[in-house]
């Protein structure tokens, strides 16, 4: 593995199913997990109901991908972050969304939801922080 | 000449439901399917919006496409009506001309 960790951020606009950007980021996350960076996951405008529970695509025919989210904390992403005007802009609480668990299984450190929503303040700082933004 | 009119994109990324409400005349039929669906919800920012046209339009939501993006018929404006496929095929079928607002 590369000794220069850089802090990626995977940053979700788009609703699912309507399009392909968030199953194809989620296979990007997926694939980058393997290459031991920093990585955070920003969900903001559509991209929030990415994490929506609950959701069952039987009646549309395509694949439900939303249960690969709450697997992202075994891929070892651990920072995971909602934007909050986002949210209420479109009725939704954290009540709403999906639970993400993290284990790291060399410390034992467990988390039971890696999910954060946060103000549009820090979501900038999260972007500045960031190495590379990898946008879909 | 009564108008279907269709909205399969998100009110918060595009404006085809805008248009759509701007344009539609008393009487026509909306359906709301896709990413349009979010347009149904209840407590948006844009229910004010959508409530406002129910008084001259009738107003449809694609249930499947309700239930993949993980919302009930609970969580739907009152007023608007959940179809199926069938629903849809029907309304088609009723209306003399489709207009897709992509």
């Amino acid at each position: 593995m590369s000794e220069i960790v850089k802090k990626f951020m995977y940053l979700n606009r788009k609703a699912p199913y309507g399009t392909i950007y968030a199953w194809e980021a989620l296979e990007v996350v997926l694939i980058g997990a393997a290459f031991d960076q920093d990585v955070c996951v920003m969900f903001m405008d559509d991209g929030v109901y990415q994490l929506t529970k609950g959701q069952d695509t039987k009646g549309i025919g395509m694949k439900n991908f939303s249960p690969t989210y709450r697997t992202l904390g075994d891929y070892e992403v651990k920072r995971i972050f909602v934007d909050r005007a986002s949210l209420e802009a479109r009725g939704l609480t954290q009540e709403d969304l999906v639970e993400i668990p993290f284990e790291d299984f060399e410390t034992e450190e467990e988390i039971d939801n890696i999910v954060e929503i946060v103000d549009s303040a820090r979501v900038s700082e999260l972007m500045n922080e960031s190495d590379v933004v990898f946008s879909f | 000449m009564s108008i279907l009119h269709t909205v399969n994109k998100s009110p918060f990324e595009r404006n085809s439901l805008e248009s759509c409400l701007k344009f539609a005349t008393d009487g026509a039929a909306v359906l709301l399917f896709e990413d349009g669906i979010y347009a149904a919800l209840s407590g948006t920012s844009v229910e004010s919006v959508v409530s406002g046209a129910l008084g001259k339009l009738k107003v449809y939501v694609l249930g499947p496409d309700l239930k993949a993006r993980g919302f009930s018929e609970e969580r739907v404006i009152e007023g608007i009506s959940v179809v199926d496929y069938a629903g849809f095929v029907d309304l088609a079928a009723e209306h003399d001309k489709v207009q897709a607002w992509l």
